[in-house]
């Protein structure tokens, strides 16, 4: 497709002042990406999509000489006072004839490429969406804890919306456009010079006009959008609060503040649309001033005399006399001609648009994927009376790390979920240390607390043990395994999670406990439920394991959501669990509803507990307090107790943990 | 529905007016402009003066230039309506939603209703916009362009007869197939990005469990069906452009054979060569013009969805309102619950409470006790009539809620939901919300009340920080307490802590405590809690279970009376004894 436009009264006519720098301009890397893409993504259709368009956009803009050379038989017929249309249909008909060939070509290439336009854009978005998921899937933690979710989705939503408009519509035209310009502009040429000068000059004024017009419109369309974010801001901040201004009578004074933010909204929201709505009659009558003035100059030249000019001229064929039948097309081809640079005017603000949605989509497929050089990779084996292990292709219940070494050998490690953490130092941000010198042992089936304020670092420790976060400084070791070997996935399969937000997915409970193992049977998934205390409420919804679940559970209460949460964790058998925060959403007394299961989930596995409540900690084999990073306190609980510091002041209640 | 939506136009009707005249004399004027051009191009063939041939252009670029200006006219004032119609609109549905009480607040979430107010309005703007504008125009310029084609063309105006019913037909079938197709994609549509949302929020256990590839899968499965009902839609859309064509194209035929015959066999007196090109212009002038009206069609349709959204809000009643002669004081802080039951919707088969009787004199500290679901909230909502009780009265100060000035009663029963909010602006303004006119020492005397004093003092920006949106740049133990601060300055008669204080220490939470019993004996305390130490010392505790009363008493009373009561002192206190070993 052409990206660059070379025809006068294309967009590089525009000057460079009647536009905000870098607002209406094209991203040509973007464009050149995109049209490459669509290339690639169709080698035999795109090309074909583009003939037909190039084809019928030749065609649109030659009927012109067919009524300039029927117009002429007719004129030599009254010209020389002859009414006999036998005679002059055996003129006439063979140039119809013609026409109406090229017409049905036309028509045949028109249906092809909207038909094709149709489902090559299709196919493109779902090609760039599911682009864009698979690289966001490969995307580090570390992405979405630092971009808002809204400003992702909007890239699923927003910005492919922009693209399709740019790849079913605006694409198309511009080329479709220019085509027919170029076209009618060399034929204009070949009637008459002159005339063509007539035209142009109106056009440059045309794309004076509309630059300064479209570069208003799109000032404001911009303070609109800021104007709609602010009005936005305030309406959400005050329905997630309405019943606190109701509880303070708080009515009178928000639509006061809201009718302020509301009129500037109006303001911007008016200027905005009054600029680009004037900008079509605008556009439309200069054509129409033109398409007289071509007419009296025409006229002039007609009856002054004036020899013609043509192109037509250099390769030896004298230009035509000005005449009617010159004329008549002549008028034709002008609003063609300007209707067509019109469009391709208004086609540039949703083309830079689009690109710009574009390029954010290309953001997120470029964005670095997590890293993964493990090698060290998780499998079933069976371990015989000596200790000695083979590996299984079936689910035996025990796995082994797999360990290849340079030479060529290979060793297993059994799984037992043995977790050390020596000396480890972090930073989310460079010069911001959130962990120093953390040093922390689990042995197999241990249970490990961390205790402290938000922000003391407990969440950052589980993170580094399955690596959404890599450590700066220090060793973490998995079975005496570095974590940095073992193939990230499989170091994830050994570790099951349940975090304080529980994320549901849409799907039945039953598929909702099958993600943590999708090769379990609807059995042992019910029997995971059970473990977790969740299969009695369960069996009490309406259609029990097959309720679906919509909108992350909302048909549900926050401790079953949670159960269901435990039984997915369960599901998954790992050695090793990590329960962030699991249950502070819960009162009291439903926790001790979850607590059964999670104490039953928590058997025989290494443990990891971040809580706020002490008393669902209280029973674990080693607690630490953290604080600003470091470890200031580790023991028991009756330890801690004893040492009469910061855990002791916390479970008396002395201290607040927040 | 629509006679409702349109009254918003109000001060904009002018404007809206104005559209329509200045459209209507565009529409004319550019009628005209062809019909005067071809009398110009004959002129010119008939070689008549120069002058001639001048004042008839000067004629059209008066035209031109004419209808440039009722154009752009019709837009600025066009834009000005529907920006209007469009603030109205917002400003009514803001404004109707502060009338809502609890229970209409409940039916609607907080997202739909920003929707609602924002992609909504929007929505409907642009369709106002159309309307006002080519909804106008577009039948306008059908029926002028085919009256002067007939009046110029004659014969050659036939073509029309036939080719205005094929394309209206032929776009009518289109967007007929294509809207439901495309309504059913969106739906679809809609949830494909509810998946992906709920993927994004989820990250952390699609990567714990490592389902990334699983995902993958799931997504592209849905989004290739997506993409299969997509192009089904968009290629019966994409018919309307041949169909345009073919009816562009047999128009040019018809009226170059046919007319060239005319003009042949009558010598030229019967029709001309000027007026052939105008039958062009007209041609194309009809045939877009329903290529327009189809896009209204379609537009309207599209948009009528949102209007129904809109609507929906607009038309709800507030269940809640002041009576006609309100009562506008409240004596004192008393509190009678008579037989009380009350559901949160007729149609609820359940009771959220029932047989309530409880009387609480002024000045009393009352705790509430019980598990999640025991109606706890519920119970205390009722007292400053954020609902109104289903059988039975509740009384403030002797006399029914149901007869105050609903801002009196508000105003003295100052209430700390359990789902809590700050908004976005300095700590001062958000505590103002309790006093307008509240002086900067009766801020500091309230912070010192809630315990909140102390750590805004060590804010850099002290009493002038500024919290953001939802509060996220304090702890949830600091933001409750500038929650009760907050309460506070109304200087109730009543307050209400519905579990405020959840995330404070307890020994912050006994500070609150004591100051309250010191600083405003006279106010009726009402808190809700989770902790049993929090309501220990209260005049008078409640425990509720399953929507009832279960029992009533001091604490010694119900370790002796009451079994809920004692589990869950046993349970609290359990390390407790540990401790003191």
């Amino acid at each position: 497709m052409t990206g660059k436009q070379k025809m006068p009264g294309g967009p590089g006519m525009r000057g460079p002042g009647a536009m905000p720098p870098g607002k209406r301009k094209i991203d040509k890397g973007t464009l050149g990406r995109v049209v490459k893409l669509l290339f690639r993504s169709y080698p035999v259709l795109v090309p074909m999509t583009v003939f037909c368009i190039v084809f019928s956009a030749v065609v649109s803009s030659i009927p012109s000489i067919f009524i300039q050379k029927i117009l002429k038989v007719v004129e030599n017929y009254t010209d020389m006072g002859s009414t006999d249309w036998s005679a002059a249909s055996k003129e006439i008909f063979p140039i119809v004839g013609v026409l109406i060939a090229l017409y049905v070509v036309s028509l045949i290439f028109i249906t092809v490429y909207t038909q094709l336009g149709a489902y090559i854009t299709q196919g493109f978005l779902c090609k760039m969406r599911r682009k864009m998921f698979d690289g966001m899937q490969n995307l580090p933690i570390k992405y979405f804890d630092t971009n808002k979710h809204g400003d992702i989705m909007s890239r699923y939503t927003n910005d492919i919306d922009t693209l399709r408009q740019l790849v079913s519509q605006s694409l198309p035209q511009l080329m479709q456009s220019a085509i027919i310009v170029c076209t009618v502009l060399s034929l204009m040429l070949c009637y008459s010079v002159w005339m063509t000068l007539v035209i142009l000059v109106g056009v440059i004024a045309m794309m004076l006009v509309s630059g300064k017009i479209g570069g208003g419109s799109a000032k404001y369309f911009m303070r609109q959008q800021k104007a709609i974010g602010k009005a936005e801001g305030y309406i959400q901040e005050m329905m997630n609060g309405q019943k606190v201004v109701k509880v303070f009578s708080h009515e009178k004074k928000a639509n006061e503040d809201f009718d302020k933010i509301n009129s500037e909204l109006y303001e911007d929201s008016s200027k905005a649309h009054a600029y680009a709505n004037m900008l079509g009659p605008i556009i439309g009558n200069i054509g129409n001033v033109l398409y007289v003035l071509c007419a009296i100059a025409s006229g002039i030249f007609l009856l002054s005399d004036v020899p013609n000019i043509s192109i037509s001229q250099i390769v030896g064929i004298p230009a035509q006399a000005f005449s009617i039948s010159l004329l008549v097309p002549f008028l034709n081809m002008t609003k063609q001609f300007t209707g067509n640079v019109n469009t391709l005017s208004q086609q540039i603000n949703t083309i830079v648009m689009g690109l710009a949605g574009a390029k954010r989509i290309f953001d997120v497929m470029d964005e670095a994927p997590e890293t993964d050089d493990g090698y060290v990779t998780l499998v079933d084996c069976n371990i015989d009376e000596n200790g000695n292990i083979t590996e299984s292709d079936k689910h035996t219940g025990h796995w082994a790390w797999k360990h290849p070494h340079g030479d060529g050998t290979l060793t297993y490690t059994e799984l037992k979920g043995d977790v050390r953490l020596t000396e480890v130092d972090f930073a989310y941000e460079e010069g911001k240390d959130v962990l120093h010198d953390v040093s922390v042992y689990a042995e197999p089936g241990q249970k490990v607390a961390f205790v402290g304020a938000t922000g003391a670092g407990k969440t950052t420790i589980t993170n580094l043990i399955n690596r959404f976060y890599d450590i700066a400084d220090g060793k973490v070791r998995y079975d005496g395994i570095n974590v940095s070997k073992i193939k990230k996935a499989d170091l994830r399969r050994s570790l099951g999670i349940v975090l304080q937000e529980t994320n549901l997915f849409t799907g039945s409970v039953m598929d909702n406990i099958r993600y943590g193992r999708l090769d379990a049977t609807d059995e042992e998934c019910i029997e995971a439920s059970k473990l977790a205390g969740a299969h009695d409420f369960i069996t009490r919804l309406p259609s029990g394991y097959d309720t679906e679940l919509t909108n992350n559970g909302a048909n549900l209460s926050q401790g079953q959501r949670q159960l269901i949460a435990i039984a997915r964790a369960a599901v998954a058998d790992p050695p090793v669990m990590i329960l962030d925060e699991a249950t502070s959403s819960i009162d009291t007394r439903t926790e001790a509803i979850v607590q059964k299961g999670m104490d039953s989930l928590m058997e025989g596995r290494t443990v990891f507990v971040i809580a706020h409540r002490l008393s669902t900690i209280m029973n674990s084999d080693v607690i630490m307090v953290l604080d600003h990073g470091r470890i200031i306190e580790r023991g028991s609980h009756e330890d801690l107790l004893a040492q009469k510091g910061t855990y002791y002041q916390l479970y008396t209640g002395a201290f607040e943990l927040e | 529905m629509l006679k409702r939506l349109l009254s918003c136009v109000r001060e904009y009707k002018l404007a809206t007016i104005l559209t329509l005249i200045f459209i209507t004399g565009e529409v004319v004027i550019e009628v005209f402009i062809p019909f005067i051009t071809a009398d110009l191009v004959n002129l010119i063939e008939a070689g008549a003066e120069l002058t001639d041939v001048v004042k008839r252009g000067l004629v059209l670029l008066v035209m031109a230039l004419a209808s440039l200006c009722c154009g752009a006219i019709a837009g600025f004032t066009c834009a000005k309506a529907s920006a209007g119609f469009a603030k109205n609109l917002r400003g009514d549905l803001f404004h109707k939603v502060q009338t809502y009480s609890f229970e209409n607040i409940d039916k609607f979430s907080s997202s739909s209703l920003v929707t609602r107010m924002t992609t909504d309005v929007t929505n409907v703007q642009m369709a106002f916009m159309m309307l006002i504008r080519i909804a106008i125009r577009a039948p306008l310029m059908l029926i002028f362009s085919v009256i002067m084609a007939y009046i110029m063309g004659g014969a050659l105006a036939t073509s029309f007869v036939v080719l205005i019913p094929f394309l209206a037909f032929g776009l009518f079938l289109v967007a007929r197939n294509a809207m439901p197709a495309f309504k059913r994609v969106f739906k679809k549509y809609d949830r494909l990005n509810e998946s992906i949302e709920e993927n994004v929020r989820g990250m952390r256990v699609v990567k714990g469990f490592s389902r990334e590839e699983y995902e993958k899968e799931k997504f592209g499965k849905a989004a290739e069906n997506i993409r299969a009902d997509f192009t089904k839609a968009e290629r019966i859309v994409a018919c309307n452009n041949p169909l345009m064509q073919i009816c562009v194209y047999f128009n040019m035929v018809f009226v170059l054979t046919i007319g060239s015959k005319l003009i042949i066999e009558s010598g030229a007196t019967l029709i001309n060569v000027g007026e052939i090109s105008a039958m062009l212009t007209y041609g194309m002038q009809i045939l877009m013009q329903l290529m327009m009206l189809s896009m209204i069609f379609v537009m309207l349709t599209m948009s009528s969805e949102s209007m129904k959204r809109i609507y929906e809000v607009l038309s709800e009643t507030p269940t809640l309102k002041s009576p006609e002669e309100p009562v506008t004081e409240v004596t004192d802080g008393s509190i009678v619950f008579d037989n009380v039951s009350f559901k949160y919707s007729e149609k609820a088969e359940k009771y959220a409470l029932s047989d309530i009787n409880i009387t609480i004199p002024s000045g009393a500290t009352v705790g509430i006790l019980g598990g999640t679901g025991s109606s706890k909230s519920t119970i205390v909502q009722l007292i400053p009539r954020l609902y109104d009780v289903s059988c039975g009265s509740v009384a403030v100060g002797g006399v029914d809620v149901r007869s105050y000035d609903l801002d009196t009663l508000r105003g003295e029963v100052a209430m700390v939901l359990q789902k809590n909010l700050l908004f976005s602006g300095t700590i001062k303004e958000n505590l103002r919300w309790g006093n307008e006119n509240a002086t900067d020492e009766e801020i500091i005397e309230a912070c010192r009340l809630a315990q909140a004093d102390e750590f805004v003092r060590s804010f850099p920006d002290g009493y002038d920080t500024y919290i953001e949106q939802g509060g996220t740049n304090v702890s949830g133990g600091q933001k409750q307490r500038l929650c009760i601060a907050r309460a506070l300055l109304k200087k109730p008669k009543i307050l209400i802590l519905d579990d405020s204080t959840s995330a404070v220490d307890t020994k912050t939470d006994m500070l609150i405590r004591s100051a309250f019993k010191k600083y405003i004996p006279e106010t009726t305390k009402i808190i809700i809690a989770q902790r049993v130490a929090s309501v220990q010392d209260a005049d008078m505790i409640i425990v509720m279970d399953g929507g009832k009363i279960s029992a009533v008493g001091t604490h010694g009373e119900l370790l002796e009376t009451s079994e809920i009561y004692r589990e869950v002192y046993t349970q609290q206190t359990g390390g407790g004894d540990e401790n003191d070993r």
